[in-house]
């Protein structure tokens, strides 16, 4: 298969490794990644933590500086997709113009689910998605005072550990009755309880808000659905993220939590793939259902299978899932999926902070999460590849060792 | 600014210059040196921007603390001379450093 042009839309993580790989790969048609935020692609973990502290410059969020896409002639445009032709395979631009290709890749991410409440157009009430969000929020949340964060998902959590680390008075707001509780299993999510509690951010479980109250356009608290308000000069909010699906579903392309795309991470258009954020595929990881997932691997790893599909090497989408997280000293690393799990075995001491969780499904292994482990981490990468043979009896055994398990269970 | 060399597994060299305070995982990248990956981002939880430091560099160089440490015992084809670039900040006194990457990382 002999492709003159490949368009990309979106020039986020994704789309950026799909262009990147298939040069790599040696592909020498024409390249366009299509993104529609000012400035070259960067990546987005840093927002909520690193970058928000000052430890890292915009420079260094970019992926390659502008030259690169010069010389590897991936063409970069500032632009956004419009409207997908898929009968004369080209995608409309807002800027008027019409791109032929000959593959299209969809990698257009997600948006922060709004904040349904009103008062959440005040000034003061943020998400964070991008680099711009992030320039808005940095000298907010260095002179705030009192902090509400929305939310104990990853990114809440990261933010309320930076304000808090900022001098701010931090309370969170969550549904749930524990942090981060679609990913990780009971026992890290109290781990990060008992941290955030001493870094001093008061956690409100199985409590939402009703409105965000202001003065004058500003932001000065919300009010809680118990009925108290709480005073805040900021208010930042993580509840979860929406696909970007509204190109692929008035394309006519299917749609599930997603774009939907086969184990190549085809659409039901055998001239589009759909990776990253916005792709919902059949997750081996995850008994095959179609899953999403939003992570900096998935969409690496997704952005390489398409490229080498394209590159005539295709191969299912298979990749063990990982993610972090780095909140204040806790660096927490997943590997597989928890979802599902029915028991564990901690190995560590919950008092220092130093523990990995090893979720069961059954006899099976499904999932490591370790914080500040990371040697745990990339052996429970290694042991999660294939199908693991360790028994939640032999993990439950006193001084049970993951490196060690693992070294003695190699090929 | 401080210059670094990094010689690819096939025996290209690439001569980089960095900022102070940029890392060596970035100052590659930026210049486009193929072989150092760096899917994570510099966070420290992939290493996939693996190097060598050159034998006459070893002693150096300052010690890897305990993450990047526990991380490179799982690098693919790692050696008593592995670093986890992400984490070796460019300086004066890293000036001229010299390093390998491995194969894998392609
Ligand atoms: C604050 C924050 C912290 C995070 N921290 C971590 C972490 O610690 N670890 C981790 O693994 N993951 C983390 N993530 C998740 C990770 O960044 C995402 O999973 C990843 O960026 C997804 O890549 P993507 O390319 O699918 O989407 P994105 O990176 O979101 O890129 C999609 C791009 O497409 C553009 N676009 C959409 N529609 C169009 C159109 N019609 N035309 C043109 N352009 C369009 C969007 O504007 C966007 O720039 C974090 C995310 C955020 C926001
Ligand atoms: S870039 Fe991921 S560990 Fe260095």
């Amino acid at each position: 298969m002999s492709l003159a042009s490949v368009v990309i839309v979106g020039a986020g993580q994704a789309g950026f490794q799909v262009a990147t790989s298939l040069r790599q790969a040696g592909y020498d048609g024409r390249i366009s990644l299509i993104g529609d935020e000012p400035g070259l692609p960067y990546q987005r973990p840093p927002l909520s933590k690193a970058y928000l502290l000052g430890k890292i410059g915009a420079t260094n969020l970019l992926f390659r500086p502008e030259k690169f896409y010069t010389e590897q002639r991936i063409e970069l445009r500032h632009d956004r997709v419009t409207a997908i032709d898929r009968q004369n395979r080209r995608v409309l631009l807002e800027g008027g113009e019409a791109l032929t290709y000959d593959h299209l890749v969809l990698a257009t991410g997600a948006h922060n689910r709004p904040l349904p409440v009103p008062g959440a157009e005040l000034d003061g009430v943020f998400g964070i998605k991008t680099m711009a969000d992030a320039d808005t929020l940095a000298p907010l949340a260095k002179q705030a005072r009192n902090v509400v964060v929305i939310g104990a998902g990853f990114i809440g959590l990261e933010f309320a550990a930076v304000a808090a680390s900022m001098g701010s008075s931090v309370h969170v707001l969550e549904l749930g009755d524990r942090p981060m509780a679609r990913a990780v299993s009971r026992e890290m999510s109290e781990l990060f309880s008992q941290a955030h509690r001493r870094w001093g951010v008061h956690l409100d479980f199985r409590q939402g808000l009703t409105r965000v109250i202001g003065d004058n356009g500003r932001v000065t608290g919300v009010e809680t659905s118990d009925g108290r308000t709480l005073a805040a000069d900021l208010v930042v909010f993580g509840i979860g993220v929406i696909p970007n699906v509204q190109l692929a579903s008035e394309a006519g392309l299917d749609i599930a939590n997603g774009i939907k795309v086969d184990a190549n991470l085809l659409t039901s258009d055998l001239h589009i793939s759909a990776i990253g954020d916005v792709a919902c595929f059949p997750c081996l990881q995850n008994d095959e259902q179609p899953t999403r997932l939003e992570s900096v691997q998935n969409a690496v790893d997704q952005g390489r299978t398409v490229a080498a599909r394209l590159m005539g090497k295709p191969a299912p989408y298979s990749a063990l899932p990982w993610f972090w997280t780095d909140q204040g000293d806790m660096k927490l690393q997943i590997a597989g999926l928890s979802s599902g799990y029915d028991s564990t075995v901690v190995v560590g001491s919950m008092g220092s902070a130093q523990v990995s969780v090893l979720c069961f499904r059954g006899d099976q292994l499904i999932a490591v999460e370790s914080c500040n482990r990371p040697g745990d981490h990339m052996a429970a990468r290694k042991i999660l590849a294939r199908p693991p043979q360790l028994s939640p009896t032999e993990a439950a055994a006193t001084d049970f060792d993951l490196k060690a398990w693992e070294a003695a269970n190699r090929d | 600014m401080p210059t670094l060399t990094l010689i690819e597994h096939n025996g290209t060299v690439h001569q980089v210059t960095g900022e102070i305070g940029q890392s060596v995982m970035q100052a590659a990248m930026f210049a486009s040196v193929p072989g150092i990956q760096g899917d994570c981002g510099g966070a420290c939880s992939c290493a996939t921007c693996h190097a060598y430091v050159d034998d006459q560099w070893q002693v150096r160089m300052p010690e890897a603390e305990s993450t990047e440490a526990d991380m490179l015992e799982y690098a693919v084809g790692r050696r008593a001379t592995s670093r986890l670039t992400c984490q070796l900040v460019m300086s004066e006194a890293l000036d001229g450093l010299v390093l390998h990457l491995p194969e894998s990382q392609y």
